[in-house]
C-alpha cells in the first residue's frame, strides 16, 4: 500500500473566535499557560500536569512511528433519521466538519509503533464530542477486518460521549456492529489494545472500549458508562470524590493501569511486544 | 401519568358499563338490553379506533409503558417446565434480570428478560427494570449455558435502559454490557431476541444481538429513552415528547431500518387488551425462527449474524462539501 498522508493535509481547523490565541488557563492550576509550550507538550499543563484533551492528529502523530496509512479516509455520515432539530443534522456535520477540520469523529489507518506493525484508531472529541455513529463503527470494523487479514494487532484509542443520539438506533447498532468485529478479531488471536482517554462513556465504553484484551486509560481521563448529567438526574445526591476518573477506575479493578501521555507510546510498545511475541520453539 | 391510562379513561369506563349490563341481562329476565348493548358496543368499537387508530410516537411510547403491558415473566411463565436461575456468582441476584431454563414447544431453550414490575413496590424491587452489572453477569452465565448445552437463547427487552447509579458504576456497568455484547457476537447457538416492552440504550442491546429480532407492534426501540434523550440533547428532560417524535423509535421505523425481523401485530388498543393471544403470537414466531435457524452450521450462523449488523450504517465518500469552504 503507498503511503496516504492524507491525514497531515487536512483543512487547519479554524481558531475559535473567543479564545486567547497566545494563552490557555489551565482548568486544574488555574494558570496561564503559553499553547506553544503546551503543544510541545503534548498538551500536558507544565505547571501541574493536569492532561488537555488532544485531537486524533496529534495523537496519530505521538503514537506512529512514522506513515501512518488511513483507511476510509473520505467517508462521511449519511442521515439515517432525516434529524432536525436546532438545524437538520447534515448541516450541522458539515458546520462540524469545517469547524474541526475532520470529516468524522475518527481516524484510522494502518502504521507502526515503536517498530511494531498495528492498525490504529484514534476517536476526536472535538468532531460532535467524538460521538459513535455510522462512519465510527464502519471505520472501525474496516480496520479490525484489516488487522484481521493482516494478523496485525488493533490498538484503538477512545474519546467519545456515546452513541450519538442524531443517528438514533443506526448509533445503537455500531455497537454490535463493532462488538462483532472485535470478537471476530479475537477468535483469529490477533491482540487488541484500547487507551481510554478523556472521556470515554456511553456506547464506546459499553462496547468495543471495555473489550480489549488489555485496557490502558489515560492519566486524569473520565470514563463510565452513564454520563453525570444523567446519574445527577436520576439520584440526584452528590457523586463520590474521583468518581468515574481513571484512578477511580484502576481502584475498582476496571482497568489494567493508569499512564501519562509522556509515557504511553513506551508503555503501548511493551504492552504489544509482550502479546506479539512468540514462545520459542 | 401514562398518557394512554389518560387517553382511554372515557373507553374503559364505557367498558365497565358494557360488563355491567351484560352481568344484568344474564341475571335478571324480562327487560331485554340486547339493543342498548349492541348500541353500545358499536360505540366503543368507534372509539377503539378514533383513541388507538393514530398513535403519535409518544403516546407509543407510553403503550410501551402501559402498567397492564405484558411483561417479561409473562412471556417466560408460558415455557413448559421453567426453572429460574438466580445470581452473578459474585455479587448478588439482580432481580431486574430473570433468566433460567425451560422448553418452548417442545424445544428446551434458555431464557433471559428484563423484569419491570406491575406495581410500585414490585417495582421498587425489579428497579423498574434498570438492570445493574450484576443482572448482566447473570444474563451472561446463561448465555454460556446456551452455547455449552447446544440450546437457542431466547431473551425479552423491556428496559428504560441499565441503571445510572454510583454502584452501577464501581462494579463496572461498561464492562458488564461491553462483554454481553461481545459473548452474544460469537455464541455458537441461535440466538432470537423480542422487543415486547421499552427497548432502551445499551442496557437493551446487552441482550439484543441476535439472529432474528422480534418486535411487538406498540414497543419502542432507540438510542436512548426519551428522558436521557431529551437530557443528552438538549440538557432538559421535559422535551422527553420531542425526542420521541425525532428518534424513530416504534416497530414501523426498526422494522424499515433493518434491524427488525419480524413485526408481531397487536389487538386494537394494545397487547394487554389480549395478554394470552399476544404472548401466544410473540412465542409461536420465536419457535418458527429457531426451527429455521437450528437448520444452520454454527459457522453459517455466524457468518449470517456478521453480515445482518455489519452493513448497518448510512455513509458515503465525501464528494466536495460546500458548506466546509
Ligand atoms: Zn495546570
Amino acid at each position: 500500500m503507498a503511503p496516504t498522508p492524507n491525514w497531515l493535509r487536512r483543512r487547519a481547523p479554524k481558531p475559535e473566535a473567543s479564545s486567547d490565541p497566545l494563552w490557555v488557563v489551565c482548568p486544574e492550576c488555574n494558570e496561564r499557560v503559553y499553547k506553544k509550550d503546551l503543544a510541545e507538550r503534548l498538551f500536558v499543563c507544565p505547571k501541574c500536569g493536569h492532561h488537555f484533551r488532544l485531537g486524533s492528529l496529534d495523537r496519530v502523530a505521538l503514537l506512529a512511528d512514522g506513515d501512518f496509512h488511513e483507511i476510509g479516509a473520505n467517508l462521511v455520515t449519511g442521515d439515517p433519521l432525516q434529524w432536525v432539530d436546532r438545524i437538520p443534522y447534515p448541516q450541522k456535520t458539515s458546520q462540524d466538519r469545517s469547524k474541526s477540520g475532520m470529516l468524522e469523529s475518527i481516524v484510522v489507518g494502518t502504521c507502526r509503533i515503536g517498530g511494531i506493525d498495528v492498525g490504529l484508531g484514534v476517536m476526536d472529541f472535538a468532531f460532535r464530542g467524538g460521538t459513535m455513529g455510522s462512519v465510527v463503527g464502519e471505520k472501525i470494523a474496516m480496520l479490525l477486518e484489516e488487522c484481521g487479514r493482516r494478523k496485525v494487532p488493533a490498538v484503538l484509542v477512545c474519546a467519545s460521549g456515546g452513541a450519538r443520539m442524531e443517528e438514533g438506533v443506526i448509533a445503537l447498532m455500531q455497537m454490535a456492529k463493532t462488538s462483532l468485529a472485535v470478537q471476530r478479531l479475537g477468535a483469529l488471536g490477533v491482540p487488541f489494545v484500547t487507551v481510554l482517554t478523556d472521556p470515554t462513556t456511553g456506547g464506546v465504553s459499553a462496547s468495543f472500549g471495555f473489550q480489549a484484551d488489555v485496557i490502558i486509560a489515560e492519566t486524569g481521563a473520565a470514563i463510565g458508562f452513564a454520563g453525570r448529567r444523567v446519574i445527577d438526574q436520576t439520584i440526584r445526591q452528590k457523586l463520590p470524590d474521583g468518581f468515574q476518573s481513571a484512578e477511580f477506575l484502576l481502584e475498582h479493578g476496571q482497568v489494567d493501569m493508569v499512564v501519562r501521555r509522556t509515557e504511553l507510546k513506551g508503555c503501548l510498545t511493551n504492552v504489544l511486544r509482550l502479546l506479539t511475541m512468540k514462545v520459542p520453539a | 401519568m401514562n398518557v394512554i391510562v389518560e387517553l382511554e379513561k372515557p373507553l374503559t369506563e364505557l367498558e365497565a358499563i358494557l360488563r355491567d349490563l351484560k352481568n344484568r341481562q344474564r341475571e335478571t329476565q324480562g327487560v331485554d338490553l340486547t339493543p342498548k348493548i349492541r348500541e353500545l358496543e358499536e360505540k366503543a368499537q368507534q372509539l377503539r379506533a378514533e383513541i388507538f387508530g393514530n398513535l403519535t410516537p409518544w403516546q407509543r411510547v407510553h403503550m410501551a409503558r402501559h402498567p397492564k403491558r405484558p411483561l417479561a415473566l409473562d412471556y417466560i411463565s408460558r415455557l413448559d417446565d421453567f426453572v429460574e436461575l438466580h445470581g452473578d456468582r459474585t455479587y448478588r441476584d439482580d432481580p431486574s434480570i430473570v433468566a433460567g431454563l425451560g422448553v418452548l414447544d417442545g424445544i428446551p431453550v434458555c431464557v433471559i428478560g428484563e423484569q419491570k414490575g406491575r406495581d410500585t413496590k414490585e417495582n421498587l424491587y425489579r428497579n423498574f427494570g434498570m438492570p445493574h452489572p450484576e443482572g448482566y453477569r447473570k444474563a451472561q452465565r446463561i448465555m454460556r449455558l446456551a452455547e455449552k448445552f447446544h440450546r437457542p437463547l431466547v431473551t425479552f427487552i423491556d428496559t428504560p435502559g441499565a441503571y445510572p447509579g454510583i454502584g452501577a458504576e464501581e462494579r463496572g456497568q461498561s464492562e458488564a454490557i461491553a462483554t454481553s455484547l461481545k459473548l452474544l457476537a460469537g455464541l455458537r447457538t441461535p440466538i432470537v431476541v423480542n422487543v415486547t416492552g421499552e427497548g432502551g440504550s445499551g442496557g437493551a442491546l446487552a441482550i439484543g444481538l441476535g439472529d432474528h429480532i422480534v418486535m411487538l407492534q406498540h414497543s419502542i426501540y432507540s438510542v436512548a429513552s426519551p428522558e436521557p434523550a431529551a437530557t443528552i440533547l438538549w440538557r432538559d428532560a421535559t422535551k422527553a415528547e420531542e425526542a420521541a417524535k425525532r428518534l424513530r423509535l416504534t416497530s414501523d421505523d426498526l422494522f424499515e431500518f433493518g434491524i427488525v425481523d419480524e413485526v408481531i401485530e397487536e389487538p386494537l388498543g394494545g397487547a394487554q387488551r389480549d395478554p394470552e393471544g399476544t404472548i401466544g403470537k410473540v412465542l409461536a414466531a420465536d419457535r418458527r425462527a429457531i426451527e429455521r435457524l437450528m437448520k444452520l452450521e454454527a459457522d453459517t450462523l455466524l457468518d449470517r449474524r456478521y453480515e445482518k449488523y455489519r452493513k448497518l450504517g448510512s455513509h458515503s465518500e465525501l464528494v466536495h462539501d460546500r458548506a466546509a469552504r
